[in-house]
Parts: structure tokens; sequence; C-alpha cells
């Protein structure tokens, strides 16, 4: 293995575990019908609503490649499979990656 | 040590009908690809994967790596993108915490906060004994990791053949299942409004500061939406 990567890889897990570990740390002392759970329940609901958002509308990475339109499109139509399909989490997911690659392609 | 029981109950959780398992190998094999166009080899690859378990950490890193980062910059950008892991982990572990369980299994079993276990655990705790949840989320966590990792094997062993319209569904994929996810999960007051003010605000605040919008808009989206919920109560 390369140095350079695996120091990368180690300093990006340190990163990544301090948060969980200092969530599971701290939360020893919250009780989960108290105010201060129900407050962090909804940060954690917010923080990972802005996380999806973001992902769809300031992609990082391949997404980059498609419009804004098509990503879009593509979010929408897969929204509409998924409540015509009574919340199946499966059905809109396949669909989004094909409804991608056709709508990239042809339109 | 780890109940047997409620272990593999967790670890099933991936083969049920609205499982993550479709959408986290797909997402795992888009990041195994792009790991190997960084010049990884595959032990890396599956290192990283284990190790890290959190895919904007990954292309965060990924995406450092290219413009030549150093450590401290790569730890920082990483830092601030999974702090959103904090607020999780926290909302989390009080509904598994028991006093016969030894605190180990709670540091080591925190390694699994990511989304897709989060969103599985959130929707099943109340169906599993609080003793045994600890059990029953690592279970959830192996399982998931265990997906990551083939995904991110196939991902790295098939990138020749992955063209660019096939990267781009594989990417699309994971935002897709999660806002469902997020959607079917929302059925309080404060969820709800929860999804909804961070969907509004995360792309706005993006617009004024990209590094630290994710969490600006977590904390604002999040606080109104208690506050909200609390009025509504009362």
């Amino acid at each position: 293995m390369s140095a350079n990567i695996v120091y990368a890889i180690l300093v990006t897990s340190l990163a990544t575990f301090l948060s969980r570990f200092l969530g599971a740390l701290t939360s020893e002392g919250i009780k989960e019908t108290s105010k201060l759970f129900k407050w962090f329940n909804c940060l954690a609901y917010a923080t990972l609503a802005a996380l999806i958002a973001r992902t769809i509308i300031f992609p990082a990475g391949v997404l980059v490649d498609a419009s804004y339109y098509s990503r879009s499109i593509v979010v929408f139509l897969s929204l509409f499979v998924f409540f015509i399909s009574k919340k199946n989490f499966v059905y809109p997911t396949i669909f989004s990656a094909i409804c991608m690659a056709i709508i990239n392609n042809y339109i | 040590m780890i109940k047997k029981n409620f272990f593999f109950k967790g670890y099933r959780s991936i083969f049920t009908h609205d499982s993550p398992a479709i959408a986290l190998t797909c997402c795992f094999i888009a990041i195994g690809a792009l790991f190997k166009n960084l010049g990884f080899n595959i032990q890396e690859s599956i290192f990283s994967t284990v190790l890290t378990y959190a895919l904007p950490g990954s292309l965060v890193m990924a995406e450092s790596m290219l413009i030549g980062a150093s450590l401290l910059n790569i730890f920082l950008a990483v830092w601030i993108v999974n702090a959103r892991l904090y607020p999780m982990a926290v909302s989390l572990f009080p509904l598994m915490m028991h006093k016969s369980q030894p605190k180990w299994k709670y540091y080591f079993s925190c390694h699994f906060i990511a989304i897709s276990a989060w969103l599985i655990m959130k929707s099943n705790y109340k169906n599993i004994p609080k003793k045994h949840r600890i059990d029953y989320w690592i279970g959830i966590g192996s399982a998931t990791v265990s997906v990551s990792v083939i995904g991110t094997f196939l991902g790295f062993s098939f990138s020749e053949h992955l063209n660019k319209d096939m990267m781009l569904g594989l990417a699309i994929l994971n935002p897709v299942y999660f806002l469902c996810m997020m959607i079917g999960a929302s059925k309080t007051t404060p969820v709800t409004l929860s999804v909804l003010f961070g969907t509004i605000l995360g792309p706005i605040i993006y617009l004024l500061s990209p590094e630290w919008s994710i969490l600006i808009a977590g904390i604002i989206g999040g606080t109104l939406a208690y506050l909200v919920g609390e009025h509504s109560v009362s």
C-alpha cells in the first residue's frame, strides 16, 4: 500500500470516528424522553435532509455531469413513483438510475 | 457478549423489502470505481470503506487527494462534512443505552452510524426490548458494512465496464433512496418539519457558506422544527 493513501484513509477515518465517538460519549447522560434528546432528533433529521438536498442541487463527484434540470426531473419522477407505489423504497430507487441514464442520453 | 438472535435479527434487516441494500451497493460500486481511478489498490479501497464507512467523507477525501490537499486539510474537510454524525449519534444512543450492557459495545458500534443504518434503527427500535437494542444495532451495522464492502469490491473490479451513464445512474440512486426514506420517516410534526426545513435551508445556506451549509441548515432547521413541535404540543 502507498503510504500517502494509507495516511489519507487513516486521517479520514479518524475525522469520521471523532463525531461518532463524541456522540456516543455525550449521549450517556441524555434520557430519551428529555427535551435535549428531542432537539437533537430534530437536528439530526434536518441535517440529513440538508445533506440530501445539497447532494441533489449542488452535487459533488459524477453527478456534476448531469444538468440541474435532468437531476430535478429524475428526483420528481422518482418521488411520484414512490407515492404511487405506496411508499415502497426499492421501485423509485431503481427507477431513478434508469431514468437518469435515459434522460442524460436522449434529452 | 452479543446476543446472537438479536444480532442476526438486525443483520437480516438488510434483506427486507424496504432494505437499503440496493442503494448502498450501487453507491459503493461508484466509490470503488472512483478509488480505482484515484490509484488505490483493492486492499486500500476496502480498507477505506471499512474504516470510514461514510459516503460524503469518502468523496471529500477523494476530491482532496485529487487536488493534492495536505493531511490536515483532509482531516478538517472530512470532519466538517461528517459532523452531522454527532447529532445522529446523540439522537440514537439514548434509545439503546441499558445499564446491563458493557460500554465497549456502544463505543465500538458508534462506528456504524450512517444514514442507512440510522434510519433502519429509528424505524424498528420500538419492536426490540431495550436491553437488546445494542445487539440488534450491531447486527444492522455489520450488515450495512458488509454490503458496502461488496459494493466497493464490485466497483473496483468492474470499473472499466462502467461508462458515464451507468456512473450517473449509480450516483443518483443514493440521494433518491434516502429522500424517500426521510419522507417515509416523517410521521410526527417535528420530524416532518425538520426534513422540510433542512431540505429548504441546505441549498440556500450552501450559497453563503458551502463548507458549513449542512451543519448550519441542520441547526437552524432542526431548532425551528423543535420549537414549532413543542409549541403545537403545549
